[in-house]
């Protein structure tokens, strides 16, 4: 509530500010119709906000003086003189008391009454007085918060955007230079002051149209007990991230739109029982992203605009002539609520009802280029949606390639990912257009590829992906694409007009990379491709099965790269803490030490120099791997499907959790890159000379690590032996028999012997000698 | 009044652009080619954490594409807060003109579509040409896109 209070003493200063102007001229000629607008708006607006920021004091004064100006507006009081200075003091007033609530102290409570008065016809001249005789000499308090330009918040983004490119080169540099420590821990600073800087100045611009909404409830709730209406509040998509400014812009509209619905839309719930509904009203407010816009909708389910009533009352009011009214549909009918200064309530209620809140709203959302549609059902209710641009909106999207291109698409529009070929997902050719179906539901397919013309079309991917997509309010549809590349948070800018002309782009962004990425407008894409109406031409199948989504618990945890990641649960056999000592980095592998035994860790991450190390100690049944973590974060049923990656590497593929992407070991790319290739039964040596020094300290470590079991000497006849190793002499037994000799070049009766310094023929023997003696 | 101009050279021929229009020269390279876009947009370049539109003058007129560089020049134009990037054949120089006369001859429908007027320069007549009229590319190419 604090913050809300923070932001009317602001904007209310700024407004007086602003209207200042207005004011003096309005007082050198009270007949100017636009000022008053003005002025009228100004009252009407604090009015509103002290409504629901408990301000009983302020609102009675802005009613009040809303009162006089509405008088005014409609012709039963002429402004002269007195009613001028009196509605001047009023805001004056209005100005100190909202000095006085940021300062904290309070201004004596009677001479609001008596600029109340003076407003009353024939009353001003008695109190003219008082409200220049109230000087505000209490020192302003410096506030904590500034507004800024949003140019120059602009100029900061662009600059740090710079800033990161730069940094990202210097980065190249030094790698190709080679390593000087005192350099790469000047650029590690570097780049955590980046990285904080460029996120501050994100969240100056964006915020979750959550604020915007959070004061709803309660204003909802006090308007019911207000006006003897149930309603239940049902708001969704407060994730949804928005420009500062533009949220800034939409707060009065909505809250004019929510108060409107409650006050003119919802009836009592007597007449809703009378009319067949529930007691309780319902008002569904709404945010979401659709393609290249932001809509928030407002829904209720009341009594809906009576567009004929409309049509009277602006005849009546003389805004519209009989000829225009004959003309036109029940769209443009409804559309005149957006005029000024009409309204369908028969009374005038200190919630709403003067017929400023409508061309208010219109004219705020299209200062900041948005537009409002507005379809009602005569008792059935009212939706209002608010289209804002995308602009400087920060939108996840996911990364896709096809052919020699890369685009991103929205990731709200995504439903599911999918890959051709596998479970129950196929594509079918039919009539020269694409058909999918995807557990018996089927879906109309842009080829992207052939879509866009891509050079590179016949060569699709030998794992082409569909993209299920859906864009507000549109059919499904499914997008076949190569693959899909990379999650990103993407800040979209408007597509110079010759390319947004396609009708199938939203916008450009710009990775890290610094190779500029379009975005995709999906409805366009649908309408350019022709795939929206194709869609309702296709029945949808009854489901063949349930759905056959398994969940499978698994465990998720934060790499030591700092990114999320998860694993089966079943392959972790123990999360242990191991100190940093035991492990060892040889050959280029990490090994750890750990009870006795030398396990492959493998790390996502630079491990930490010293202390703890936490490990995921992962097990297929024989082989045991490490894997380095920071911190277990939770354990979680996931489902079995996930969007493989591009390359094959320690992670195969990414899922969505909670709406965040999570990254998925690939188990068997790990396993497979650290286990040593062992059968089921290692084969075994049997070294015949058991006092041979070398073969105890050179030979036997050589085939230990090729895998080979090694006996010595004399065994028990018991054991199975696949191959013996012997010096030059000769074996009677009835193995394959290996003969070394210490001279590289054969010496007499020593042929088909092998030098035993010659590792590979050595091994390569041994191996085919072993295959001969199990064949 | 004398003012100053960009002399840069498209299809062959050198024009001369306002150098008061002209934000700055770069060189290309890496172009992010575009689908479905008129055929004298010839991609998106990044300049810094500027998304700039290519377009190819040559094509733009209507006279084939521009072929060749490596690492093509190309004028930067801010137009309705749009940044541009003009590939040009070759940017010559910069020198100071006159303001521009009107033209006397019938030009080609590309050229007369772009042109402004003629300057008289040392270099004898130069066709001064409009950049946004260039961004707008050809009506029929507009049409066949």
């Amino acid at each position: 509530m604090d913050d809300l209070l923070t932001d009317f003493i602001a904007e209310t200063r700024e407004t007086l500010d602003a209207i200042a102007g207005e004011l003096v001229a309005w007082e050198a000629d009270p007949g100017d119709r636009t000022r008053l607008d003005a002025i009228f708006r100004f009252v009407h607006t604090v009015k509103g906000s002290c409504g629901f920021l408990d301000l009983p004091r302020l609102q009675r004064l802005s009613h009040s003086a809303e009162d006089v100006l509405a008088e005014v507006r409609d012709g039963a009081r002429t402004p002269d003189a007195a009613l001028v200075s009196a509605v001047l003091a009023i805001i004056d007033r209005i100005g100190e008391l909202t000095d006085a609530m940021e300062s904290g102290e309070s201004l004596p409570d009677g001479i609001d009454s008596l600029l109340i008065a003076a407003l009353q016809p024939g009353e001003a001249e008695a109190v003219a007085g008082p409200a220049q005789a109230a000087p505000t000499n209490a020192p302003r308090v410096v506030s904590r918060s500034i507004r800024l330009p949003v140019d120059l918040l602009d100029r900061m983004m662009a600059g740090v955007s710079d800033m990161v490119l730069a940094r990202n080169e210097l980065s190249r540099a030094l790698r190709s230079s080679g390593t000087d420590t005192a350099a790469d821990v000047a650029f590690e600073r570097l780049s955590q002051c980046v990285a904080e800087v460029r996120d501050a100045v994100t969240r100056t611009r964006m915020a979750r149209i959550d604020g915007l909404f959070s004061v709803l409830p309660r204003m909802v709730r006090d308007l019911c007990s207000q006006l003897g209406r149930t309603v239940q509040l049902d708001i969704d998509g407060g994730d949804v991230e928005l420009d500062r400014e533009m949220i800034e812009m939409i707060r009065d509209p909505l809250t004019h739109i929510v108060r409107n619905a409650i006050d003119h839309g919802i009836e009592l719930p007597e007449e809703r029982i009378a009319a067949g509904k529930s007691a309780s009203g319902r008002l569904r407010v709404s945010a979401r992203q659709a393609g290249n816009q932001i809509l928030i909708d407002a829904i209720d389910d009341g009594r809906g605009i009576d567009a004929d009533r409309l049509v009277a009352k602006a005849l009546a009011a003389g805004l519209v002539t009989a000829e225009q009214v004959a003309g036109m549909t029940l769209q443009r009918k409804l559309a005149l609520i957006f005029l000024p200064g009409l309204t369908t309530a028969s009374s005038v209620t200190e919630i709403s009802g003067r017929g400023v809140g409508m061309d208010v709203v219109r004219a705020n959302i299209e200062r900041i280029g948005g537009m409002i549609d507005l379809d009602s059902r005569p008792g059935h209710g009212v939706r209002l949606t608010l289209r804002l641009p995308l602009t400087l909106t920060i939108i996840p999207a996911l990364i896709i390639a096809s052919g020699e291109h890369n685009f991103a698409v929205p990731r709200s529009a995504i439903e599911e990912i999918v890959r051709v070929g596998r479970g129950d997902v196929n594509l079918q050719h039919i009539g020269g257009a694409i058909v999918a179906h995807i557990r018996g539901r089927s879906l109309p397919v842009i080829d992207l590829g052939a879509f866009l013309g891509s050079e590179s079309a016949e060569v699709a991917s030998r794992w082409p992906v569909l993209l299920v997509v859906r864009s507000g309010g549109g059919e499904p549809f499914a997008l076949l694409v190569d693959a899909v590349l990379d999650h990103e948070e993407l800040v979209v800018k408007p597509a110079a007009p010759a390319i947004m002309a396609t009708g199938i782009y939203a916008g450009t962004t710009l990775p890290d990379n610094s190779r500029p990425i379009l975005l995709f407008d999906v409805a366009g894409l649908a309408a350019t491709a022709g795939v929206a109406t194709a869609s309702e031409q296709i029945q949808e199948e009854p489901a063949a099965e349930p759905d056959g989504a398994v969940a499978v618990p698994t465990l998720l945890f934060r790499d030591l790269d700092g990114i999320r990641r998860a694993v089966r649960l079943g392959l972790v056999e123990r999360i242990e803490d191991v100190g940093r000592e035991q492990v060892a980095e040889t050959g280029g592998l990490l090994n750890l030490a750990h009870q006795g035994v030398i396990v492959p860790l493998i790390a996502g991450g630079p491990l930490p120099a010293a202390g703890r190390l936490r490990v995921l100690q992962l097990g297929d049944g024989q082989s045991r791997i490490a894997y380095a973590i920071d911190v277990v974060i939770d354990i979680v049923d996931l489902g079995t499907e996930f969007t493989p990656v591009a390359a094959s590497g320690p992670i195969a593929g990414i899922t969505l959790l909670d709406g965040d992407q999570v990254e998925l070991l690939d188990a068997h790319w790990l396993f497979a890159s650290r286990i040593a290739p062992r059968s089921e039964r290692a084969p075994t040596c049997l070294i015949a000379d058991e006092r041979d020094p070398w073969a105890r300290q050179f030979l036997e470590p050589v085939l230990v690590a090729a895998g080979y079991r090694v006996l010595f000497g004399d065994v028990a006849a018991t054991e199975r032996i696949d191959v013996v190793i012997g010096a030059v002499g000769g074996s009677e037994l009835e193995v394959p028999c290996i003969r070394l000799r210490a001279a590289a070049e054969a010496g007499e009766g020593e042929s088909g012997s092998i030098w035993r310094y010659d590792r590979a023929s050595l091994l390569d023997a041994v191996a085919a000698a072993a295959r001969a003696g199990r064949g | 009044m004398e003012r100053l101009y960009l002399m840069v050279r498209i299809a062959g021929e050198l024009v001369a652009i306002d150098a008061n229009e002209v934000g700055s020269v770069v060189e290309i390279d890496n172009i992010t080619r575009v689908p479905r876009v008129a055929p004298h947009i010839a991609g998106l370049f990044a300049l810094r954490s500027r998304v700039l539109t290519v377009i190819d003058s040559r094509a733009a007129l209507g006279l084939g594409k521009i072929e060749g560089a490596v690492m093509p020049e190309a004028v930067v134009i801010l137009i309705d807060g749009h940044s541009y990037a003009l590939l040009v054949e070759a940017v010559e120089d910069v020198a100071s003109a006159g303001a521009p006369s009107p033209l006397v001859a019938k030009l080609e429908p590309g050229w007369a579509r772009v042109a402004i007027g003629r300057l008289g320069t040392e270099r004898g007549d130069i066709l001064l040409i409009d950049p946004a009229q260039l961004i707008l590319g050809g009506e029929e190419q507009a049409a066949a896109a």
